[in-house]
């Protein structure tokens, strides 16, 4: 039941009360023992729906790494509250999270929005920061750890497919804001790496559910198939709606079903013929995944009655792993030693990294901050049953190739856009 | 390209969201004074109301959405008797300590403000609690009418039927029946309503009953179309209070004329542009113009041109 957690909102600690609560470490203060982990994940609000899983995966990876030894020999404190999805309410946390509670490393936020609103604290203060949404990407911070897909990837994965199989004609719709626009400007310079078009483009706001206008335009340019990056509760209603509206054109996302679980939520056939471009989702089919007692398995051991494990999750999940073994590595939990030990570059086998296929691996890349993932296509049908359709790794390569960025040389706290290094973008 | 047809539907999409968005909000806040900041909330439950019996009951979609409107109308009684009128918990207070708790909420506009947003809250969270994050959303009926390349959804069509015969049916109500004119009576002068033997008490119960449930029906309505999730209350709250307030003192007339207006603008603005944004900022570009020369909104406009010309006459 999610019940107490997003009502008490302000109480530290794991809910289900795992091992840390009873194994004897009390007060508050940071005992020299213990490593402590700041979670700020949304369990109440807008993005309730796709960060609440964010946390309940913290909560497994720490209980997972407690249960066996801690990192180090050091136990895992984590600390926690519900942000309610604001961002005045995040950089209230996110200060006292690092001057109050001095977390040793900090995982937070879902949207972009967030991310932007407290980098500026982060940054004055230089703490230890894991961003694990996927995102628009580009963001090239000396103490920030981007891990989750970012837009070349995810788009690039599933645009060039979609290219091969229905032809070169593409219509974009995308939720108004930096993450919809950088999107769609990502969706530009690909189509013109594939050789393809973009013939329209529409930009929604968060606030809109009402897509009959947005189905006629589509209509009207007839194109091979729709990218859509819509965001949020509201534009869920575009899915039904141009269900019943019979439109049947191919859509693309990297937003929709891999966070929020539609397929889940939709009666089908709302989501049929949609193809996301996604480095994780619960259905993803590798072993360690889905497998007898892998990470899903595990995770609704924890939360029988969790609805859904998303792409963030795992994220969550992962990078979790990565902060152990670049402690271990270092042999301290000093910020500035464990990020030189993330630089010199992470790797992880499918045992933690459910995305990665068998005997395959995914890698932190030191220079960038960002993850070179394992990308899925996959397919929703008719039932909204979840199909593979391709997967091969992607690295990050817009900071790595395009930009330049290298934080193990230089130390910078840019966010780099498409507009300045590609004429299609513009 | 203008495609007609295309302009045809998108102006009766947006004028059912418009006015269905604001048929319970303009009875309680039009005829009572009362500023019901929890109305998005109240359609949540219709739709909340509608979808679970559909899911859950297996009943059939229509009869449903008759359950998701009762069910919301039910609440709004107790609302009404709780913390609107006050009358539960003076009736307790005068039991214990012998004296009023709470003085009624009618008129007070400020004081509803922060007493129906606490509601509000308190609504929104507690749909969390009970049902997480997001409850499974029933599929959309009736299909599609196709038109050469394009297609619209049968469905949000009818809806703009049915918000024509929610505003015949409330004006029939108000004007036609018993209870109307007892209502209207309460409304204008509540101390001689009560002295010609009004229960003013229960007409006030009874009609912010009766705004409840149009706002619970608006949710039932909208259940097949919406993602269903706590917050689903807040897309109507805008349109609802700029429709209310444009359309001026008279509730149906009021309601009608400001949902044709600014669906008119909304959908003309939108297809011409080929930009939801664009409709959205003309819409409200439109209620900032119609606040700034017609103070008492389209209806308290007419009524004030009406009262000149008599007295030209």
């Amino acid at each position: 039941m999610i019940a107490g957690a997003g009502v008490a909102g302000c109480t530290g600690g794991p809910d289900g009360g795992s091992e840390s609560a009873s194994g004897g470490t009390t007060g508050t203060a940071s005992s020299a023992d213990t490593v402590k982990i700041g979670v700020l994940e949304d369990q109440s609000g807008n993005f309730a729906l796709v960060g609440d899983p964010k946390h309940k995966a913290s909560m497994l990876a720490i209980q997972e790494i407690n249960n066996n030894g801690g990192i180090g020999g050091r136990e895992i404190e984590p600390v926690t509250r519900d942000p309610q999805s604001d961002n005045q309410r995040y950089q209230e946390l996110t200060r006292d999270f690092i001057n109050e509670e001095d977390v040793d490393v900090l995982w937070a936020g879902y949207s972009s929005a967030t991310r932007e609103a407290i980098r500026p604290i982060i940054n004055r203060n230089e703490q230890l920061y894991f961003y694990t949404t996927q995102y628009e990407g580009g963001v090239c911070d000396s103490t920030t750890f981007a891990c989750g897909p970012t837009a070349r990837q995810q788009l690039g994965s599933v645009l060039p497919y979609l290219r091969e199989e229905f032809g070169p004609e593409i219509y974009t719709i995308a939720a108004d804001y930096n993450f919809g626009q950088l999107s769609a400007d990502w969706v530009r310079v690909l189509a013109d790496e594939n050789d393809a078009e973009v013939v329209g483009e529409e930009f929604i706001p968060l606030s809109e559910s009402s897509f009959g206008s947005v189905i006629n335009n589509i209509q009207d340019a007839d194109p091979d198939f729709v990218m859509s990056m819509l965001v949020g509760a509201n534009h869920t209603s575009f899915y039904e709606q141009k269900a019943s509206a019979g439109l049947e054109v191919p859509i693309g996302t990297s937003t929709a079903m891999a966070q929020g679980y539609e397929h889940r939520r939709l009666d089908p056939p709302a989501m049929a013929n949609i193809y996301a471009g996604v480095n994780y989702m619960e259905e993803v089919p590798t072993e360690s995944n889905t497998g007898d007692g892998g990470f899903a398995d595990r995770y609704y051991e924890k939360y029988p009655d969790a609805p859904y494990l998303n792409e963030e999750a795992e994220t969550n999940y992962f990078t979790t792993y990565m902060y152990k073994q670049a402690v271990e590595q270092a042999g301290t939990i000093e910020q500035p030693e464990v990020i030189e030990a993330l630089e010199s570059g992470i790797s992880l086998g499918t045992e933690r990294a459910p995305e990665a296929p068998e005997g395959e691996t995914i890698e932190l890349d030191g220079a960038t901050h960002h993850v070179d993932h394992h990308m899925w296509v996959l397919r929703a049908d008719q039932e909204h049953n979840i199909e593979e359709i391709t997967n091969r790794k992607i690295p990050e390569q817009f900071l790595s190739e395009t930009v330049g960025c290298d934080l193990r040389e230089e130390d910078e706290q840019t966010q780099y856009t498409p507009r300045d290094y590609f004429e299609e973008a513009e | 390209m203008v495609n007609g047809l295309n302009l045809a539907f998108q102006f009766l999409d947006s004028f059912a969201f418009i006015v269905l968005a604001a048929a319970g909000l303009a009875i309680i806040f039009g005829i009572m004074g009362v500023i019901n900041l929890a109305h998005g909330e109240f359609i949540l439950m219709g739709a909340y109301g509608t979808t679970l019996a559909v899911t859950k009951l297996g009943l059939p979609l229509p009869v449903a959405m008759g359950v998701g409107a009762l069910v919301t109308a039910g609440f709004g009684l107790i609302v009404e008797r709780t913390i609107i009128s006050g009358f539960v918990p003076n009736w307790l207070g005068q039991r214990t300590i012998g004296r009023d708790l709470i003085d009624p909420l009618y008129d007070r506009l400020a004081d509803s403000m922060v007493a129906t947003f606490g509601l509000s809250l308190i609504m929104v969270q507690g749909a969390r609690i009970l049902f997480g994050n997001s409850i499974e959303t029933v599929a959309t009926p009736l299909g599609n009418v196709a038109y050469g390349e394009f297609s619209y959804s049968t469905y949000r069509v009818v809806l703009a039927g049915v918000s024509i015969a929610i505003l015949v049916a409330v004006y029939y109500l108000f004007t036609r029946t018993d209870y109307g004119m007892r209502a209207r009576a309460t409304i204008q002068d509540e101390d001689t309503a009560k002295a010609l033997g009004v229960d003013t008490e229960r007409i006030y119960m009874t009609t912010f009953a009766v705004g409840s449930g149009l706002a619970g029906l608006t949710g039932a309505l909208f259940a097949p179309v919406l993602s269903m999730q706590p917050t689903l209350g807040d897309q109507f709250l805008v349109e609802a209070f700029v429709a209310v307030v444009v359309g001026g003192p008279s509730v149906v007339l009021g309601t009608a004329l400001s949902g044709g207006a600014l669906g008119l603008v909304n959908a003309t603005v939108t297809n011409l542009l080929d930009s939801t944004t664009f409709g959205r900022i003309g819409l409200l570009v439109v209620a900032i113009l119609a606040l700034r020369f017609l103070p008492e909104g389209i209806t308290g406009f007419i009524e004030r041109i009406r009262a000149r010309r008599q007295e030209g006459e």
